[in-house]
């Protein structure tokens, strides 16, 4: 048996890299890096035009909005402030309700309709009518049939990552490969470890990518639901409410500081996905 | 997916488990009496299998060729117990595997089957994969299991591979844990359908090396498709030339080079015949094939 001659057993010692090393040494970094500062150069120059060469030089757009040291300087100011962080629990609270609530109810309902004919000819067809109709479309009737503004937020967000968590599950699991199903069954897996050693592990980068996708969805709607609502009545507040009443009272600096907090709190709530994924498939994070 | 198919109830032979290594007689001869399946998608009658007939004796390794899409795939699908068949038997040791009145084999561990392109789980560990099948059919613990998978793949020399997942190391490696995950359920046959095709041709014959250093340790009965008519005289103790669909026995060749086999034999007089024989008949239904403009069924 000749093994140990051949050269694919005999890996190569690499150097172990810290993370920091890793992203230090990293040329992409650096390009974003620069692409943000040039991005806020510009924007600087742009809006500041009107300031050093008079009104008629006021750019279309650009000219319109403050500049980013002023949002900087507006955002220095109300960071000491609670309620700008309580905007954020908030938002936060309403995402994670009715993320957590659509992924716990749209994960198994996904592989129920995935695994058995008889569930997804009764349920796929009312789910297929319902799936279209945009999570906002809901809001009149959810603010009708809810007690309470702050669940017909949860409601409208919920059924933001609901659909997209279930479309993406149910298509994860149906296209498992037939292989692997086959082999298990003749080394004599059950039912139940089809479900869980297979069925499972092979549908989670759909439950990921799903997850990834539904987490967008539900701030959007989130924002939308606080605005509409006008939360501060008594939904109470939220990023959406925080740009709302900015606006409302012309602090257009404010505006673009809820703008970008909600840039922030996105990334936030990707990353966060992305690393459970990595957590929960250790086989997807080779190398 | 089929999630109906009644959990393969395991041929559970309650008789000691036999360790592979001492050349025993584990059984595993497959009889094959006029096997015939039609396909019938969208009321059109396809004959992809007819009438075929073959034995294999236990502890033979027995190759099939035949031209792309001839339905040899559908035979081993039979034997598995993936797919029904229409009419004639297949039995094993002598049990009936599926016949008349029992159109689908159950599948079970004493027929493990090794898949075209690989089909160890991506998510479970080399070790994790080879283990999987004595933890759920409850012969082994999991820690028992993991150490004979250990072991195991240890022996086909991968041992250091244990912890690795299979997106992680070369196809050859995977294909090798996929014949040990097979190998550790101690089948009576293995199935192999193409597993080396998409490999270049030395893989090959490192791949080659090491099934047969695998076959002389366990001796267990190998019923391997292949277009390779090299990889078919080299590694096979028969070689059986099926005809294009629908596919039916048309040719067996015995050969006879001893074993242990080393690369030196391909370059022997006694390949060498053989390859022209077996050469010739594959070549004629291959050209039939083409002819028909047989689309590749998979």
């Amino acid at each position: 048996m000749a093994n140990v001659a051949h050269s694919e057993t005999s890996t190569p010692v690499v150097r172990r890299r810290s993370a920091v090393q890793k992203m230090l040494e990293n040329p992409s970094m650096w390009r974003g890096i620069v692409a943000i500062i040039l991005f806020m150069v510009f924007w600087e120059v742009g809006a500041r035009f009107d300031e050093w060469f008079g009104k008629e030089w006021t750019l279309p757009f650009v000219g319109l909005i403050p500049p980013p040291t002023d949002v900087f300087a507006a955002w220095l100011e109300i960071i000491p402030k609670a309620g700008y962080w309580d905007s954020w629990i908030q938002s936060f609270k309403r995402v994670l309700t009715g993320f957590g609530v659509a992924m716990i109810l749209g994960i198994p309902f996904g592989l129920a309709l995935a695994v058995n004919k008889y569930f997804r000819d009764i349920f796929f067809p009312p789910f297929e009518i319902l799936r279209p109709i945009p999570p906002l479309a809901w809001v009149p009737a959810s603010l009708i049939f809810w007690p309470t503004n702050e669940m017909s937020i949860a409601f409208v967000t919920f059924l933001g990552a609901f659909f997209t968590i279930v479309i993406n599950v149910l298509g994860g699991a149906r296209t498992i490969d037939v292989r692997y199903l086959r082999s298990a069954q003749s080394m004599g897996a059950s039912q139940w470890d089809l479900f869980s050693k297979i069925i499972f592990p092979g549908t989670l980068p759909s439950i990921f990518t799903g997850a990834a996708v539904g987490m967008g969805i539900t701030w959007e709607v989130v924002l939308a639901a606080e605005m509409i609502s006008g939360g501060g009545t008594q939904g109470g507040g939220g990023l959406g409410f925080f740009i709302w009443n900015s606006y409302m009272g012309g602090s257009l600096t404010q505006v673009v500081v809820g703008m970008i907090s909600i840039g922030i709190a996105g990334y936030i709530s990707s990353s966060a996905i992305r690393w459970l994924g990595d957590v929960m498939m250790p086989w997807r994070r080779l190398f | 997916m089929n999630m109906t198919t009644p959990n393969a109830t395991m041929k559970q032979n309650s008789a000691p488990i036999v360790s592979p290594g001492n050349g025993s007689p584990m059984g595993g001869a497959l009889s094959i009496k006029n096997l015939t399946k039609i396909y019938d998608p969208e009321g059109v009658n396809v004959c992809a299998v007819d009438d075929c007939s073959m034995e294999i004796a236990a502890g033979e390794v027995c190759m099939i060729v035949g031209p792309s899409g001839c339905g040899k795939t559908t035979l081993l699908n039979a034997i598995a117990g993936f797919h029904s068949i229409t009419s004639g038997e297949i039995r094993l040791d002598g049990d009936l595997l599926c016949g008349p009145g029992k159109p689908k084999a159950e599948q079970g561990a004493d027929r493990m089957v090794v898949f075209q392109n690989g089909a160890l789980f991506p998510w479970k560990t080399l070790a994790e994969n080879v283990a999987y099948g004595p933890i759920v059919q409850k012969r082994m613990s999991k820690s028992e299991a993991n150490d004979k998978a250990e072991h195991m793949l240890a022996e086909a020399g991968i041992g250091e591979f244990c912890s690795k997942y299979p997106g992680e190391v070369s196809s050859g490696m995977a294909r090798r844990a996929e014949i040990v995950r097979a190998l550790i359920n101690e089948p009576k046959v293995l199935l192999l359908d193409e597993p080396y095709r998409a490999m270049d041709a030395l893989t090959k014959s490192i791949m080659h090396e090491s099934l047969l250093e695998t076959y002389d340790r366990t001796k267990v009965t190998i019923f391997f498709i292949t277009h390779d008519l090299e990889e078919a005289i080299f590694l096979g103790d028969k070689v059986h030339i099926v005809t294009t669909r629908p596919c039916s026995l048309k040719k067996t060749v015995d050969v006879n080079i001893p074993r242990p086999r080393t690369y030196e034999s391909l370059s022997s007089e006694e390949f060498r015949t053989l390859m022209e024989e077996v050469n010739e008949a594959v070549h004629e239904e291959a050209v039939k094939a083409f002819q028909a403009g047989e689309r590749e069924l998979a």
